[in-house]
């Protein structure tokens, strides 16, 4: 059986990357924007297991464990602060406010 | 006794710190501030005595107290200098000044800044002391900036009205011109000798530099400068009239005892370099007798009695700095000493009346004091005797007797310096006696509000009798100086008359001048009038009056220039550079403050934005 190639395995780690950007700048609902940046997080853990695999090193593996972890972590706080805006504006639109401007 | 030398400067410096640090009631700071001032006199009095009993092998005492600093080869002590020259200045400045302050303790009693008064006035003192005992030129200048710092608070004492506060700038500003080219002498005489320690400097000077060196003369003139300023000489005299805007003790204070009489010191203290430098001493004399004459010639027409007084002071500094600079040094510094006691004593007096008539300088709203305030018209009298020159009474007709002797026979003397001296003589009995007459004969003008008490009338008593018994002294007092001041005079040319002759045709000159001023003050007023309302005498009145045109060419000359340079440059050009810099960052921060949306998405855009240049930056550069 023939390994894939590393630049195969960090190609599609790029490019899931650049798929959850794309998503996280273009996407007006947090829900969505919430949901690119686990798809950003899923392309870093692809790269580091890619890069785990070249190397025949478990790292990369480990790495991925953390992301996972941190991902849900993140979701979790995500989701509850999602909440918290939705009661706040009835909406989930990230335009509808601009409160970080500070007036 | 001798060792304690070194406390004649440092109780009143100490007063003067006290004064300034903590408060006290006002009987307190008269005691402390009269009372240091005393013991620095009575210390300067046993050192006399015991220098008297028992002089020192060297015929001077130098007191180490420590070394200053010691950098590429300058190494100044703080050193105190003892010899004839500086233990009668001391003296004398020390007893002056002790009469003067009990004399303020009364005169400045409403004054609300009365401890502020007495701190500087002892610094004052302490300074002068210092100059004075200094034996080194550093330490000496250290004592003439203090002198000129203290003359510039007194002046503008009364800093509430504007007019003060411009007199004690221009005070301090003009001197500042003497003081520059004297600071350029110490550094030229370091530079060329290696040392500012004075006896060292002397000697080294007299053996490197031939007479008439060019060096010699650079340095000698260098340190006139520093005179001319400090004495209020020509061309730098136009301050001291004007300093007249303090408070009369001050006056007393810096005309009769101590700061104008700095420059005369100087000079004295070195007399051998200006002996190697005959163009630079020749220079002296011009300056001195040009000055006598022109602040004559504007004592005559003042009406403010103190500015009277002030020109006068010019005037006598001018005969010193003649006899400087003829050669006839003792003769100069024995005028120093007369002078001291008869000014001191006309200011005084002159404080008394200003404050008895509710601060009235006007002498021509003066008049018939003569009765109200007879213990002032007696000692003023006196001390005007004094100054005018009666001969064979006063202390002043026996010192300018000497100079004018000198200034015809001394080193440099001449004919035509004696004539303009005996000028000097005839001028000096003619303001005097008219500010006497104006003052206290006359019809009564003014009502006395207030009388003096006894702490003002006692300094001008024991003045008064010094201002008589002071020329007594005279032939011990040229034998104590002869060791470092020698006098020559009648040994280097024969004049062509004797010196009785001169103090008879001085005699004469003086009872001239006082005639006409009794004819033309007190006689028949009406030919002063006549005299000043004709075209010729009104515009010489107004030239007089104006101190001979000077305020209004330095005016012209210098002050004008100088506020259109600064008002011009009021945006000052470099200041544009920095408020250029100022203002490109507020442009910059006005554009970025605007990506502060509060949009989430443009952040997270922003932060990525920031990635790809950063990583572009490490990957590609």
């Amino acid at each position: 059986m023939t390994a894939i190639p590393m630049s195969h395995g960090l190609i599609l780690g790029g490019v899931l990357f650049a798929l959850g950007l794309a998503g996280l700048l273009m996407r007006r609902n947090l829900l969505f924007i919430l949901i690119s940046l686990e798809i950003m997080l899923n392309g870093a853990g692809v790269a580091f297991v890619a890069a785990g695999s070249r190397w025949g090193q478990p790292d990369g593996q480990i790495m991925f464990l953390f992301i996972l972890a941190a991902a849900a972590a993140e979701v979790s706080v995500g989701l509850a602060l999602l909440l918290r805006f939705y009661r706040l504006h009835n909406s989930l639109d990230a335009d509808s406010t601009s409160e970080m401007r500070g007036r | 006794m001798l060792e304690l030398l070194w406390l004649v400067p440092a109780i009143p410096f100490a007063s003067a710190l006290l004064l300034a640090v903590l408060r006290f009631s006002r009987k307190a700071v008269a005691w402390i501030a009269v009372g240091s001032i005393a013991a620095s006199s009575i210390v300067s009095l046993l050192v006399t005595v015991s220098y008297l009993l028992a002089p020192p092998a060297t015929n001077s005492y130098t007191q180490v107290l420590w070394r200053w600093f010691d950098v590429g080869g300058l190494h100044p002590d703080i050193a105190l200098y003892l010899d004839p020259l500086s233990l009668i200045m001391v003296a004398v400045v020390a007893f002056v000044s002790f009469l003067i302050h009990l004399y303020s303790t009364e005169f400045m009693i409403k004054d609300e800044g009365y401890a502020r008064f007495f701190a500087y006035m002892n610094l004052f003192v302490a300074s002068m002391l210092t100059l004075l005992l200094a034996d080194n030129l550093l330490l000496l200048y250290l004592g003439w900036e203090g002198v000129g710092l203290c003359s510039y608070l007194l002046i503008g004492f009364w800093y509430r009205d504007a007019e003060n506060g411009l007199a004690g700038r221009k005070a301090f500003i003009v001197t500042r011109v003497g003081d520059t080219a004297l600071v350029i002498g110490l550094f030229l005489l370091f530079y060329e000798l290696g040392t500012l320690n004075i006896q060292e400097l002397m000697q080294r000077a007299s053996q490197h530099w031939p007479i008439g060196s060019a060096a010699a003369t650079t340095a000698a003139l260098l340190l006139l400068g520093g005179a001319v300023g400090k004495s209020a000489q020509l061309p730098l005299q136009t301050w001291l009239p004007d300093a007249m805007a303090g408070p009369t003790p001050v006056s007393a204070l810096i005309h009769a005892a101590t700061m104008v009489t700095a420059g005369v010191y100087l000079i004295a203290r070195t007399h051998i370099l200006f002996s190697l430098a005959p163009q630079a001493q020749f220079a002296i004399a011009v300056i001195g007798a040009a000055t006598l004459l022109m602040a004559g010639f504007s004592a005559l027409t003042q009406w403010d009695l103190k500015r009277v007084l002030a020109y006068s002071t010019i005037s006598q500094i001018g005969y010193m700095f003649l006899a400087l600079g003829v050669g006839a040094w003792p003769a100069a510094i024995f005028h120093f000493m007369t002078h001291a006691f008869f000014k001191a004593l006309l200011f005084l007096g002159a404080g008394i009346v200003i404050q008895s008539l509710g601060e009235e300088h006007n002498i021509f709203r003066m008049g018939g004091l003569r009765k109200q305030l007879p213990i002032a018209f007696w000692t003023f009298l006196i001390a005007g005797l004094s100054l005018a020159g009666l001969p064979l009474v006063t202390a002043g007709a026996f010192s300018k007797d000497w100079i004018l002797w000198g200034a015809l026979s001394a080193t440099h003397g001449s004919a035509a310096l004696w004539a303009v001296a005996l000028v000097g003589v005839l001028l000096t009995s003619l303001y005097t006696f008219r500010m006497i007459f104006l003052v206290f004969f006359g019809q009564a003008q003014a009502k006395v509000t207030r009388r003096p008490g006894n702490a003002m009338y006692i300094p001008c008593l024991v003045l008064a009798l010094l201002s008589i018994v002071a020329g007594y002294v005279q032939g011990p007092f040229a034998r104590f100086l002869d060791t470092v001041l020698p006098w020559n005079a009648g040994v280097i040319h024969a004049a062509p008359i004797t010196e009785i002759t001169s103090e008879g045709i001085a005699a004469l000159v003086f009872l001239l001048g006082a005639y006409v001023a009794y004819i033309l003050f007190l006689r028949k007023p009406a030919y002063a009038v006549m005299l000043g309302s004709s075209s010729a005498g009104g515009a010489l009145h107004r030239f007089w009056l104006s101190d001979w045109g000077m305020d209004w060419l330095y005016d012209r000359l210098f002050v004008r220039p100088l506020v259109w340079l600064a008002q011009v440059n009021k945006n000052d050009f470099i200041d544009a550079f920095y408020a250029g810099v100022a203002r490109i960052n507020e442009i910059a921060w006005s554009v970025l403050s605007r990506t502060e949306t509060g949009k989430l998405r443009w952040y997270a855009a922003g932060i990525a934005a920031g990635s790809i240049v950063f990583i572009a930056v490490v990957l590609f550069l």
